[in-house]
């Protein structure tokens, strides 16, 4: 029988499905922010603060009169802004760090490894907390933070899946061949560890985006006036009597971008990597 | 075993100099004069050099470090220009918080793993485990502040069983403490419980297949009896790695809890010191809890060696 391709195994994969449909909608929230949002994010206005849902302002207005649903378009901009970057990051430094420990061994491997066991003992709250005492609170410095943790990780799966692969045969015959450590490296143990790559990616970037609510709720994050769930949370828990509504919204919102990154992790682990997925 | 130890609390002590030094060096880089921060911008250049003689900030910065780590060994903390008391008083009042804060959350988040991810084991691809399966997905997506916010919707503002925050100490008796710090555990621990749910129920599906457990069922034994009996404890391994380094987390993860229902815990300790520029409290604060942190995984280890003792012998070849 005809093996299914990638994209049709994907269609049938029920996680996967639901995990992309819920992403695209928090993707296209942060893009259609980028041009249009109902009203315009600065629009303050007293005089109709704390109105409930209605015709004109579909989730109502917060406190200072914004509307509800041009903050959450906008928020999503925020969180995938800093998720992109933070595991950005990780990725970039992380997996050239590990590359370059499971290609070279020997002093390099063992001091990365010590290094990574160090970071691990800095939970990525405390982290983060650490970063934005000393250089100040704001976005940048969350992205800072969050990417700071991310790159340990990647560092630590990269050697650990990369070690396996040099330890092949077709990797030994192509030394053999005379094929250099970085060409061995590029030609064939990176395009190996892609898919592990791929799917802690979309891990990382779930807790990122974790990470940057609670960043924001706590002051540290997404600074005024750009928009942030963590901060609209934030905002909400001082009006719990008079708006219980206002602290739902955003916490879906984070409930639902994070929910389908990881549905379409696990979605990807079971297409890309059917060994993992055994594992599981 | 004894070289096992003696490995991993060598281990441990360098972990916790390599902390203590990059604390020490990020909060030491802090930018702007931490004297002129104290005072106030309209201070006198006088006054702002006095107090930075008075708090050592004048010396350079390996003896300030060295400084620090003796009266670290001395639980000689400094004083806190902020709150004007002991730093190590300040602490170690605080902790009285935060510590059976986690404790309780670290109960709560075992009980409920490990029988959501027993029965979910015991109920392979049948609705039960599906649902199990599904609450975990949920869990782990949902930002541990913000079930904290809708507890205390549901439970301060709409049932008014608890307060929707605060502590009066434990000195208003042990019921009052505990029944204060039940919402903040239970929203700490149901994000960690989805997790550990996910990882209990992997653990003993893959321990089910294994002979021992067919040959107990085949003399007899139930399929509860053999999962409970046999199967958890072998199941174990994994499961107590990761409750360690959820024990961690939930540690760190008071920080923001305790901003959430207004603890005076370490958490908020810290967040408000760094608010203040009250570096002396950050820098102990956060060093004690990486202390926590890297005693947590030690003591982890140790268990890991008991329940499989093999890993002692695989440490000493």
């Amino acid at each position: 029988m005809k093996p299914h391709s990638l994209a049709q195994r994907a269609l049938r994969h029920p996680s996967f499905v639901l995990g992309s449909v819920l992403l695209c909608l928090v993707a296209c929230a942060a893009l259609l922010s980028l041009v249009w949002t109902p009203y315009a994010l600065t629009d303050i206005e007293m005089a109709r603060k704390l109105m409930p849902p209605s015709g004109s302002h579909w989730l109502g207005t917060d406190a200072l009169g914004r509307d509800v649903v041009s903050l959450l378009l906008a928020g999503a901009r925020s969180s995938i802004l800093v998720g992109v970057v933070a595991v950005g990051i990780g990725l970039s430094i992380g997996v050239a760090l590990g590359l370059l420990a499971a290609a070279y061994k020997g002093w390099l491997e063992e001091a990365l490894m010590r290094l990574t066991d160090f970071s691990f003992a800095f939970p990525a709250i405390l982290v983060a907390i650490l970063i934005t005492a000393v250089l100040g609170p704001g976005m940048v410095n969350a992205i800072l933070a969050i990417g700071l943790f991310n790159i340990p990780v990647f560092a630590r799966i990269t050697r650990g899946s990369a070690q396996a692969i040099w330890a092949r045969d077709y990797v030994l015959a192509a030394r053999a061949c005379g094929k250099g450590r970085w060409r061995i490296t590029w030609d064939h143990v990176l395009p190996n560890i892609a898919a592990v790559l791929i799917v802690q990616a979309s891990t990382q970037f779930a807790l990122a985006i974790l990470a940057e609510a609670a960043l924001s709720y706590l002051g540290l994050g997404t600074q005024p006036p750009e928009p942030s769930w963590g901060r609209m949370l934030s905002e909400a828990q001082t009006l719990l009597f008079q708006a219980p509504r206002l602290a739902v919204f955003p916490g879906v919102a984070i409930a639902v971008a994070v929910l389908g990154l990881n549905l379409v992790g696990d979605g990807l682990r079971d297409l890309l990597d059917p060994k993992l997925s055994r594992q599981r | 075993m004894m070289r096992f130890l003696l490995r991993r609390s060598l281990t441990l002590l360098a972990t916790v100099l390599a902390a203590s030094a990059v604390i020490f060096a990020a909060l030491d880089v802090l930018p702007g004069n931490i004297a002129q921060v104290l005072l106030g911008p309209d201070a006198s250049q006088e006054a702002v050099q006095a107090l930075a003689q008075q708090l050592g900030l004048n010396q350079p910065a390996w003896q300030r470090y060295t400084q620090w780590l003796g009266g670290l060994l001395r639980f000689d903390l400094g004083l806190s220009h902020a709150y004007g008391s002991p730093v190590g008083e300040l602490i170690l009042e605080r902790l009285s918080l935060t510590l059976p804060l986690a404790l309780m959350a670290m109960l709560f988040t075992t009980v409920l793993a490990l029988g959501a991810g027993v029965y979910a084991a015991s109920r392979q691809h049948r609705l039960g485990d599906v649902g199990v399966m599904g609450l975990s997905q949920l869990g782990i997506a949902i930002p541990n502040f913000w079930f904290a916010i809708l507890l205390i919707m549901l439970f301060s503002v709409h049932l008014r069983w608890f307060a929707a925050g605060g502590f009066d100490g434990w000195s208003e008796g042990l019921g009052a403490g505990l029944k204060a710090l039940l919402l903040p555990a239970l929203s700490l621990a149901v994000v960690q419980a989805a997790i550990l749910a996910r990882i209990t129920r992997s653990a003993m599906l893959e321990v089910l297949r294994e002979d021992f457990v067919r040959t107990a069922r085949a003399k007899g034994r139930s399929l509860r009896s053999a999962m409970w009996t046999h199967a958890l404890r072998n199941a174990m391994i994994p499961v107590v790695t990761v409750m360690g380094l959820q024990f961690a987390n939930l540690v760190a993860g008071t920080v923001v809890i305790e901003n959430v229902f207004y603890l005076p815990g370490l958490g908020r300790l810290i967040f408000q010191s760094i608010a203040n520029r009250d570096l002396i409290v950050v820098r102990n604060g956060v060093m004690l809890l990486a202390v926590m942190v890297v005693a947590i995984n030690f003591v982890v280890d140790l268990l890991y060696a008991v329940i499989d003792p093999r890993l002692q012998g695989r440490d000493n070849a």
